[in-house]
């Protein structure tokens, strides 16, 4: 990274005969376009650190016998530089000219800053040779390899290597020789590129560029707006072009500073896609739900027929309060999106609450974080993160547990790679060895299901050893008695068995974390989708609090949200057990305000959970729902389960942008809008609220989410006039101190700001809990655990474990990604990933169909060998509907938190069994 | 996005049944773990760890390096792209033929080429047959007995087809140990006495500093700068402090390293310590060229013994391989490369006295430059600056080569002239051959004609004719050849060794070469290049690289003006 530039302090040099001031920091070439004087330059770009390779921007110093690189060099007082006489320019044109030489005929794409400069310095028809071009390399689905235009600047090497760390790309052999390569000279299709296109953003000339010449188009208009994948919340542009996305740039945003992943840069396609649901449908007589019912979206008519907006509206609302009516408001539930913005989660909430009647509303995040959710609001009284996850940039040591932001928050990722390169130690806790083990001071490949000993271990070394923060402890914590009891029978020679990892080891690292400067967790589902996963997130919570690593920079507690706007739907009140804000419906006070903003009855009994909805709803108990922008018939555990409670339905009513699994059993669609189609505002994994912009206009007849809820919540009876999201997000700062400071206007101009904000005027605030914890006394709460056993442990009948998780290419139930063409390419398939020794012992090797069964189910997919993943265990993504995972796993519950044990369940392999010829969702694809 | 795709359901399976990109075998892995053994896996051994398995393997597959790169924790583009800048490592990737057991290198610098080393190769080539491969490879450091053919790591000196033939045959592929003063021996003769005396107090650093100043040594690598105040830097900076010795010589011309290090190792070796104390040295790297295999092991066993049974506190000393890379004689690409990375030069400033290896203050030396310490010291000052030719102090290690009578090691006075030296060390001209013309200081430091024969060499003498000393590097040449071919010799060589950082000498020795080729020299526009390349190169390479080019022009016009 570039030094850091100090505005308050200035030097005074002389640039070409005239005094100039440049900042503390800045470099000549800074200093210089900054005063408006243009020196070329095409290795040095802005935000990356300057290599002063390529030597267009050369300037004499006087005193110096050779020429200087403005781009490497900073001013000191009173230097004399001159950029612009005969010496100076002629280097710079030679330069020019040498680079021009090598360059094919046409630019691959319009803005090449080669030839830029060459007009700039009247620098053509090269007197010299060209060199021998390379051919083009068009293996990767989205990006095209051309290095006949490569100029050998290496900015696409520092972006893979010391920004991405993705550590693909290399300069390899030498001389005239040199190029540039992707792992060992391979194909970048067949290569470890992840696709993030951060070197394609890079590229000054287009050598790397968008597939088939997308750079080449020029856009109508540049919206700036949010992704809509990951909770990171990368900001980005869309280049738009006759209301179709074209191309999808990097912004510079505070959670990603331009950086973007494959996901964000190359999956922005799906809004189009042919099965995009762009009329009502209305469930046909003779289409008769089962469990097992299934359309295919290319062919919704087999089921549905189409409806006006009126008809279908009023069919959804009818149908709610029928129910209501005859079967009482506990008979109704609805699911929100965690995908969609903070105003539509908000209304969501708000129907189920003003015009249902129960609290009977939930989302996905009790699939995720509930159990993180519900033990931080315990401990320290706030559910959401202490520190940003840039934070990690001031962390000394950085603790990563079951978590693998590599594939989940890829952009977050980098930054902790970035630290890590600069001196952070990590550890990272985790039983598969994933890719970013390479980089970890101490890795941890601890026995799945073994958290609690583990971190017990841990916190008994930090208390035997005296490393406690006794003053920490002293002042702001409660309870640290209970747990230092505790913990006593949980030594690391004795859970060193029990976890996998020595007591060497275990003490190493507890020490590391307890006496660093500043350490700070994160953590994902490994963590939190276990029947303790409330337990294992206590425990985290314990280890900061004793060690007093909370409260200030590069510390704390970060559990890495992981839709775009989960953070957002939990804030907003779209659970079950709180209103907006996280105050509990049976809390009194908070009861008593929300009656009166909302100017109706509510009930004060917190509503069913995601899983004890369906549960309700397989016995009947619960018989009508309104799902959004969710798809539990492929998230929830146990699909068989699952989709019979949404089949035995009554009245089911969907609101999707695609004929998802959960609508092929609605009675009811409604085409809804896609991110890139609306505005609203989504809060990231770091409280960060930012708003989305609508680039293109709706397919069809989908209409807004936003107008679809409110026009149900009208026919429901509720009063309701909201002109846009902008009088939905003025409510909200109503029902929420949180955002209370944060004016819809400033969020327009400054795209981002952090809450809490509870005035207006109030900057925003990334760290927490500096002073005091936001419970009634003021001090974290620190709760025991103990060892709790995953609910279903393998035995002779199912011997190995089913972790389930994500890919990096997709999307959850990949509704959205398996729609992307680039991402569907990469990976098109459903595979398990499992050990080589283990594929071996069942007479299989890579490449073969394995057929994984379960108690619950069965699904085939190709066998991936991964020696990253633990023996006797096999890891499933949930994205392929062609091999639903949740068919496989246990819906045992948290106690506490409700969540479900996804992430452990007793399964067995035997070889063989089909996939299907077809894949994927282009139908017309066959397969020889 | 409607397109129609046919997918094949095996290549579906095979491509999505692994993970991204390459992945190791087990096989690979096993004899990767076998072959480092419990040998560190710190990144900056990733050299030495690639001549590990060069050397047993013979060549370094794709697979050998991916799962190095994995035993080392690195990506695999890291060990790529270190493993492919390196000319010894053979990269093989799958579907290619690994190279045949035994390798023939010939030189192909300036002197081999004047003593017929093209044909020498072609002739090889075509009688050695396919089992053996013969490579052109830049100057060996052996040029007094040229043209050189290297068997193995045996080098055959003045070589015929028939005599690289007897050695192929025979199978003598190591290399022969010159008879050297031994550790013993050098004992005898009160080696590391002044070393002893330092450590135990006798003596005072800033004494010895200060006679290191007034002896007035300057670098004998090259860029000439002074010894005892580059002592006097370092010594400034906070510690830890390193040193780094650099020894590889690769400037064609020069061979005066390798001819002390083969006659007197522990004098350099002693020179090298007594630098460390004076300055305050945690930890000493010696970097070696590999193409003096003969000198590796006397260093090697001459290591051994001098740890073995050290004359008093010693820093640690560690050797390292460089790997037929002529740029990582520009310090700061030695640095880099003694760092497990690739022998690309360090943008100045911060110059290495205030960073060098791994971020640490370092003294970097030529291996000649120590050499010269413990006879300065004992003797004095002033009997260095009492030698001296034409106004100029001090004596040089000239390396002479060419169309001379006796070439090899002459130590003479400094600032002596070309025509002295070949009348009084080198027995005149060869027979048939009259002085025409000669390389002052290597391929880099320019080429002069005769009628320019009388200008005293040493540092700063020559710059005024756009030539320097450098190493002391000289080549003589005769009217039987052309200034215009032994400069297209050097920029080829320049052109193959350019690390390729930066488009003055990247791109600007290859258009060079280009246009040294024609017939005809577009002079301008070569003049043009030139001075782009001598102000914009990050380095000495792409700085020096063009002094040919402007001597050819400016001093043997005639050779330019019509088909010679």
């Amino acid at each position: 990274m570039n030094a850091p530039i100090n505005l308050s302090n200035t030097i005074a040099f002389n640039l070409n005969g005239n005094k100039v001031e440049a900042f503390e920091g800045e470099t000549i070439l800074q200093a210089a376009k900054r005063n408006g004087i243009e020196i070329p330059h095409l290795c040095y770009m802005e935000g990356m650190r300057p290599d002063g390779n390529c030597r267009s921007c050369m300037v004499e110093i006087k005193g110096e016998r050779v020429l200087a690189p403005s781009c490497c060099r900073a001013p000191k007082p009173d230097m004399e530089v001159i950029s612009n006489n005969e010496r100076a320019l002629a280097s710079q044109k030679i330069v020019l000219e040498l680079l021009l030489a090598d360059m094919p005929k046409q630019d691959y794409k319009p803005d090449n800053e080669l030839t830029y400069w060459a007009k700039k310095l009247k620098v053509s028809n090269p007197r010299f040779e060209p060199r021998m071009s390379p051919d083009a390399d068009l293996s990767n689905a989205a990006i095209a390899v051309n290095l006949d235009a490569c100029i050998q600047c290496t900015r696409c090497v520092r972006a893979c290597r010391e920004e991405q760390v993705n550590d693909v790309i290399g300069y390899a052999f030498r001389g005239e020789h040199s190029e540039i390569v992707f792992d060992m000279g391979d194909p970048m299709g067949d290569s470890t590129c992840v696709t993030c296109g951060e070197c394609v953003q890079a590229c000054p000339t287009g050598a790397l560029a968008p597939a088939k010449n997308a750079a080449q188009i020029v856009p109508d208009k540049k919206v700036d707006s949010v992704c809509p994948y990951c909770g990171v919340g990368c900001q980005l542009t869309y280049h738009v072009k006759d209301n179709h996305i074209i191309q999808v740039v990097g912004r510079d945003g505070p959670a990603n500073h331009g950086r973007l992943c494959v996901k964000g840069r190359y999956g922005f396609d799906y809004s189009k896609h042919q099965h995009r649901l762009t009329t009502p449908l209305i469930r046909r007589k003779d289409a008769l739900k089962s469990e097992t019912y299934s359309v295919d979206p290319a062919n919704p008519l087999a089921a549905f027929r189409e409806a006006t907006w009126d008809e279908a509206l009023d069919f959804a609302a009818n149908g709610f309060k029928k129910i209501k009516a005859e079967k009482g408001r506990l008979a109704l539930a609805g699911f929100g999106s965690a995908k969609g913005s903070n105003e539509e989660a908000y209304l969501f909430q708000k129907l189920v609450r003003t015009g249902f009647g129960s609290n009977n509303v939930d989302h996905c995040t009790r699939l995720c974080h509930a159990s993180s959710v519900v033990a931080l609001l315990e401990g320290v009284g706030s559910g959401a993160v202490s520190n940003p996850v840039a934070d990690v940039q001031y962390s000394d040591v950085i603790v990563i547990i079951g978590a693998n932001p590599i594939v989940n928050h890829p952009v977050a990722a980098t930054f902790i790679k970035n630290a890590v390169k600069k001196g952070a130690k990590l550890i990272l806790i985790d039983p598969r060895r994933t890719e970013l083990a390479r980089l970890a001071t101490h890795y941890l490949p601890f026995k799945p299901d073994t958290d609690v000993a583990l971190l017990n271990a841990l916190l008994h070394v930090i208390v035997t050893e005296g490393l406690v923060d006794e003053k920490f402890v002293a002042e702001r914590t409660e309870n640290y008695a209970a747990l230092k009891e505790n913990i006593q029978g949980y030594s690391p020679e004795v859970m060193g068995p029990i976890c996998g990892i020595d007591a060497e080891t275990i003490k190493q690292v507890a020490r590391l974390y307890a006496k660093s400067k500043a350490s700070i967790i994160l953590w994902g589902m490994g963590i939190s989708q276990h029947v303790h996963g409330t337990d294992n997130a206590r425990c985290l919570i314990a280890l900061s609090m004793v060690t007093g690593q909370v409260g200030r920079r590069g510390t704390g507690l970060h559990p890495l949200r992981g839709q775009n706007n989960v953070q957002g739907a939990s804030d907003v009140g779209l659970i079950p057990m709180s209103f907006p804000d996280y105050v509990r419906v049976d809390n009194p006070e908070a009861h008593a305000k929300f009656e009166k903003l909302w100017g109706t009855e509510l009930d004060s009994k917190p509503g069913l959970t995601v899983v004890e909805i369906i549960d309700a709803a397989v016995d009947g108990k619960i018989t009508g729902m309104y799902i959004e922008g969710e798809n539990p018939a492929m998230s929830d555990p146990n699909t068989h389960h699952a989709r019979l409670g949404l089949s035995r339905l009554e009245h089911l009513v969907v609101q999707d942008i695609f004929m998802t699994e959960t609508a092929y059993l609605a009675d009811v669609i409604l085409p809804a809008s896609t991110h890139a189609e609306k505005l609203g505002t989504f809060t990231n994994t770091d409280r960060l609220v930012q708003i989305g912009r609508p680039a293109m206009t709706l397919p069809g007849d989908a209409r807004q989410d936003l107008w679809i809820i409110q026009e149900i919540g009208k026919r429901l009876g509720l009063d309701w006039n909201y002109a846009g999201p902008k009088d939905v997000f003025n409510e909200m700062r109503l029902a929420m101190p949180s955002i209370a400071g944060i004016t819809w206007e400033r969020l327009e101009s400054e795209g981002a700001v952090t809450y809490p904000c509870e005035q207006e005027g109030d900057p925003g605030q990334e760290v927490i809990f500096e002073d005091d914890f936001p419970r009634p006394n003021g001090r974290a709460k620190l709760v025991p655990a103990d060892i709790i056993h995953a609910d279903e442990r393998p035995d002779a009948d199912y011997p190995m474990v089913l972790v389930t998780g994500r890919m990096l290419e997709h999307w959850h139930t990949g509704s959205m990604t398996r729609r992307s063409g680039v991402l569907d390419a990469i990976e098109p398939a459903p595979i398990a990933s499992i050990h080589p020794l283990d594929l071996d012992a069942e007479g299989a090797k890579a490449g073969d169909i394995l057929t994984i069964e379960s108690r619950r189910g069965s699904i085939a997919l190709i066998a991936r060998a991964d020696d990253g993943i633990p023996r006797g265990s096999v890891f499933i993504a949930f994205c392929y509907y062609e091999a639903a995972a949740n068919l496989l796993t246990n819906p045992a519950l948290d106690p506490f938190a409700k969540i479900a044990e996804v992430k452990y369940c007793a399964v067995r392999l035997t070889k063989g069994g089909d996939i299907p010829t077809k894949l994927g969702y282009h139908s017309e694809a066959a397969v020889a | 996005m409607s397109e129609v795709k046919i997918v094949n359901q095996d290549k579906l399976r095979k491509r999505q049944g692994k993970l991204k990109g390459r992945i190791v075998d087990p096989a690979a892995r096993a004899e990767i773990a076998a072959v480092l053994g419990k040998t560190s896996r710190a990144k900056d051994l990733l050299i030495e760890h690639l001549h590990k398995i060069q050397d047993k393997f013979g060549h370094i597959s794709a697979q050998h390096l991916a799962a190095l790169a994995d035993e080392m924790k690195l990506s695999q583009t890291e060990a790529y792209e270190v493993a492919t800048f390196y000319h010894h490592f053979d990269v093989i990737k799958e579907g290619e033929t690994p190279p045949p057991a035994l390798t023939v290198r010939v030189c192909d610098s300036v002197t081999c080429d004047m003593f017929g080393a093209q044909a020498l190769i072609k002739d090889l080539k075509a009688s050695l047959g396919n089992g053996i491969r013969v490579q052109s490879v830049p100057c060996v450091g052996r040029c007094n007995l040229a043209p050189v053919a290297v068997v193995g790591q045996n080098p055959v000196d003045n070589a015929t087809v028939q005599s690289v033939k007897t050695q192929v045959q025979a199978k003598t592929v190591t290399a022969p140990i010159t008879d050297y003063i031994s550790y013993q021996q050098y004992l005898v003769e009160s080696g590391y006495e002044l070393y002893k005396d330092c450590i135990a107090g006798k003596r005072n650093a800033e004494d010895i500093i200060k006679i290191m100043e007034n002896s007035g040594l300057r670098g004998l690598g090259g860029a000439g700068f002074p010894v005892g105040r580059k002592w006097r830097i370092v010594a400034g900076y906070a510690a830890p402090r390193y040193m780094a010795v650099n020894i590889d010589e690769g400037e064609p011309g020069t061979f005066k390293d390798r001819h002390y290090l083969e006659l007197d190792p522990h004098r350099f070796l002693e020179g090298m310590l007594i630098a460390a104390w004076a300055v305050g040295i945690a930890k000493i790297w010696i970097y070696l060229r590999d193409e003096y295999a003969g000198c590796r092991q006397i260093l090697e066993k001459e290591l051994t013994n001098l740890k073995k049974n050290p004359p008093a506190n010693m820093p640690d000393i560690e050797l390292r391989r460089g790997a037929g890379a002529y740029i990582c004689g520009e310090e700061s690409a030695m640095v880099e490369s003694i760092e497990g990375k690739r022998g690309m030069p360090r943008l100045r400033p911060p110059f290495l006295a205030e960073v060098g290896l791994f971020g640490r203050p370092t003294l970097e030396h030529n291996m000649e430059s120590v050499y010269w310490v413990r006879d300065i010291v004992e003797k004095g000052a002033e009997w260095f600056t009492a030698h001296g030719r034409h106004e100029r102090k001090g004596l040089r290690s000239f390396s002479i080569s060419g169309r001379v009578k006796k070439p090899g090691v002459h130590l003479a006075p400094a600032g002596i002239t070309m025509r002295e030296l070949i009348n009084e060390y080198c027995d005149g001209m060869l027979d048939g051959h009259e002085f025409y013309g000669y390389f002052p200081g290597g391929a880099s430091g320019g080429i002069l004609p005769a009628d320019m024969g009388d200008i005293p060499l040493d540092f700063d003498t020559l710059n005024q004719y756009g030539c320097f000393i450098g190493s002391a590097a000289v080549i003589v040449f005769s009217q039987h050849d052309r200034a215009r071919d032994l400069a297209l010799n050097s920029l080829k060589f320049f052109e193959d060794e350019s690390c390729g950082q930066c488009t003055p000498c990247r791109a600007g020795t290859a258009k060079a070469v280009q246009l040294m080729q024609k017939t005809t020299w577009d002079q301008p526009l070569l003049n043009e290049l030139s001075g782009a390349m001598m102000d914009a190169s990050i380095c000495g390479l792409g700085q020096a690289a063009p002094n040919p080019i402007s001597c050819v022009i400016k001093y043997f016009p005639q050779e330019l003006m019509s088909r010679n």
